[in-house]
């Protein structure tokens, strides 16, 4: 017996049944009717469904090894490949279309502090390139026991189907942080596959503040018992751009925990964040305890969050299932109560924002990486404040 | 010394059915020290007069001219106006989530004084005005008027009040929906900021029960969008006996 649980109006079909297949021959092409593309605008990724006409490339560079051994490595590497099958057409093409893996393995404990830290910078592809159809693997190995951090930044121009796999072993403990910091009019759809053993730990980290179009479909499986997941996403979208994350939390073992949080801020005309958490408990998966949440803030007119929570149970001997989604408003009234109190309008909008992430900021636990975050947040509403004030000098 | 001076002032609002003038000529001269009851039935303008005063964007100014100490405060801004000296307490004060009342008053405090308060002393003085309005500590840590109780909503406008120390204060219907203990330690605050820094204030109410707490110099009496007669706190007295009605059929 099932409960089922949605939000929205999609068709209420179990998240378990749905088609998955390294084949992207599997996939019929996308109208953006179909419930994993219903929020995303296909007609951009039009180029992104072929394999054939994706270059690959790793196109990551080493800025730091941290604790890491870094290699590429062919497909049939026995630590490639071995995470759930894509969910979508592109995601299949992207897996479909990668010649050869960047291979990332942490084995026994990384050095602690920043030394630590493996420091990767991800591009659209092969220098001068960067924004020709391409598809990109990486994968992300914690043998049992081994403990890691990666962070992944991803800059410049792109037009990319991704893929990252993320494979913890018993016991291992995991932090993996992708910032899609992406010039302007850059395309990503990345697919990020993991797979949890025993009494492992992930820490999945998104923050979405570049491109024109990136979705990010984070699939964990949860596979052995006392596996632990905390999926952490930030998105701070301005004019014109679609940040999108759908989720699926996978509880395939007993006793596992999942927590996601994930925060958007939209400040601009034609801003469009979506947020799709699925999560799946399993008839075998007793004792699970798993809540998501996800906020979102609308700074301007204009700008849309769409936020859909599934929760699907099929067992009753559970710790606990929740989630919680939703969209406030920074309003007229709000800015006129700061500004009577002599804050001016600016600082009014960054006390908001700020505070609206701070809490999860904070929950990174990565001090560079928190610290890049609040000068990006400032960057981008200093950068709306400008030209705020060029419209209406014009 | 300071001089909130009105003239002459015209104010509408737009409406479904076109622009609707509410404030049909307002004189009026708030002095350092002085307090003003300005007492009037429900719709005469009263609040529409405060929310004016503090540059709500709903109110469009259509004659007459406002200044405190000869600047033109119908030229500022609303944070412009709030650092040059004037202060709203609102009927309906705004929920801000996320935002904590401890970061909310020091960020407000840095803005008005132009630089951050040392420290140390800031939270010691957080705390005594929090104290003498009887909020607990824990307070400080909640958002900014969310879930707050009507009462708690009030008792914050006013530690405003005491932290900002502005020079004309607007308390507009501060002592809607308080019960006798919450208007007694609301008007305390009031006072307290008078007897310290000299404030001048503008006391909005339909009752004249606050009166009993805090006592005004002047009394107004608003309607139809002006000033219809004023005198002192002896008009308050014959308010409370005889009602509006005596203004409103003339």
């Amino acid at each position: 017996m099932a409960t089922f649980h949605q939000h929205g109006d999609g068709p209420a079909a179990s998240r378990a049944l749905r088609l998955a297949s390294f084949d992207p021959a599997a996939f019929e092409v996308p109208t953006g009717r179909e419930e994993e593309w219903r929020f995303t605008p296909v007609a951009q990724l039009s180029g992104l469904f072929d394999p054939s006409g994706l270059v690959s490339d790793a196109a990551v560079t080493v800025d730091q090894a941290g604790g890491a051994t870094i290699a590429v490595v062919p497909k049939d590497h026995p630590s490639v490949g071995t995470t759930p099958a894509p969910g979508d057409k592109v995601a299949a093409a992207a897996w479909q279309a990668a010649g050869q893996a960047f291979l990332v393995t942490f084995d026994g404990e990384a050095p602690s502090g920043e030394a630590g830290v493996t420091r990767l910078t991800a591009r659209g592809g092969p220098a001068g390139q960067e924004a020709a159809p391409s598809a990109g693997l990486i994968v992300i190995e914690a043998k049992p026991g081994a403990r890691g951090t990666v962070v992944i930044d991803h800059v410049g121009p792109a037009y990319r189907a991704g893929t990252m796999e993320i494979v913890l072993g018993e016991g291992a403990d995991l932090t993996v942080v992708t910032l899609h910091q992406w010039a302007p009019d850059a395309v990503h759809v990345t697919s990020h596959r993991a797979r949890l053993a025993k009494d492992a730990h992930l820490k999945h980290v998104t923050i979405s503040t570049g491109g024109a179009l990136v979705r990010i479909t984070p699939h964990v499986a949860l596979e052995g018992p006392g596996a632990n997941l905390e999926l952490l996403g930030l998105n701070l979208t301005d004019t014109g751009q679609h940040h999108e994350a759908q989720l699926f939390v996978d509880h395939a073992a007993p006793n596992c925990t999942s927590r996601a949080t994930y925060k958007g801020a939209l400040l601009g005309e034609g801003a469009h964040s979506v947020w799709i958490g699925d999560v799946l408990i399993r008839g075998g998966a007793h004792g699970t305890d798993t809540y998501e949440l996800n906020r979102n803030l609308v700074l301007t007119k204009g700008a849309q969050a769409d936020s859909v929570p599934n929760l699907e149970i099929e067992t009753g001997n559970i710790q606990g299932a929740g989630h919680a989604s939703a969209t406030g408003r920074f309003d007229d009234e709000q800015l006129f109560y700061l500004q009577s109190r002599g804050i001016p309008e600016a600082e009014a909008r960054s006390l908001v924002v700020h505070a609206f992430f701070a809490e999860l900021i904070g929950r990174i636990g990565q001090p560079a990486v928190e610290a890049k975050l609040i000068e990006l947040v400032d960057a981008k509403l200093a950068a709306r404040t400008g030209a705020a004030t060029t419209e209406m000098g014009a | 010394m300071s001089t909130l001076e009105i003239k002459d002032l015209h104010v509408s609002v737009d409406t479904p059915e076109g622009e609707k003038a509410i404030l049909k000529g307002v004189d009026l001269v708030i002095r350092s020290g002085e307090t003003h009851a300005i007492m009037g039935p429900n719709g005469s303008g009263k609040s529409t007069l405060a929310y004016s005063l503090a540059g709500h964007p709903k109110y469009v100014v259509t004659g007459g001219t406002v200044t405190l100490d000869g600047a033109d405060v119908l030229a500022m801004t609303v944070d412009e106006r709030a650092r040059a000296g004037l202060f709203l307490a609102m009927q309906y004060p705004v929920e801000v989530p996320g935002v904590t009342v401890a970061n909310f008053l020091r960020t407000a405090k840095t803005a008005i004084a132009g630089e951050a308060p040392p420290l140390r002393a800031w939270i010691k003085e957080v705390g005594s005005a929090m104290d003498l309005l009887r909020f607990d500590r824990d307070f400080q840590e909640r958002s900014v008027n969310e879930g707050f109780s009507g009462g708690e909503k009030k008792r914050h406008e006013i530690l405003q009040l005491e932290l900002l120390r502005p020079a004309i204060a607007i308390l507009d219907e501060t002592d809607s929906g308080l019960d006798v203990d919450a208007l007694r330690i609301v008007s305390e605050g009031v006072n307290r900021v008078k007897a310290a820094t000299g404030l001048g204030v503008m006391l909005i109410t339909h009752y004249t029960r606050i009166l009993n707490y805090i006592h005004p110099d002047f009394v107004h009496v608003f309607v139809g969008g002006r000033v219809a007669e004023q005198g002192g706190p002896e008009l308050a007295e014959r308010l409370e006996a005889e009602g509006y009605d005596r203004f409103i059929s003339a």
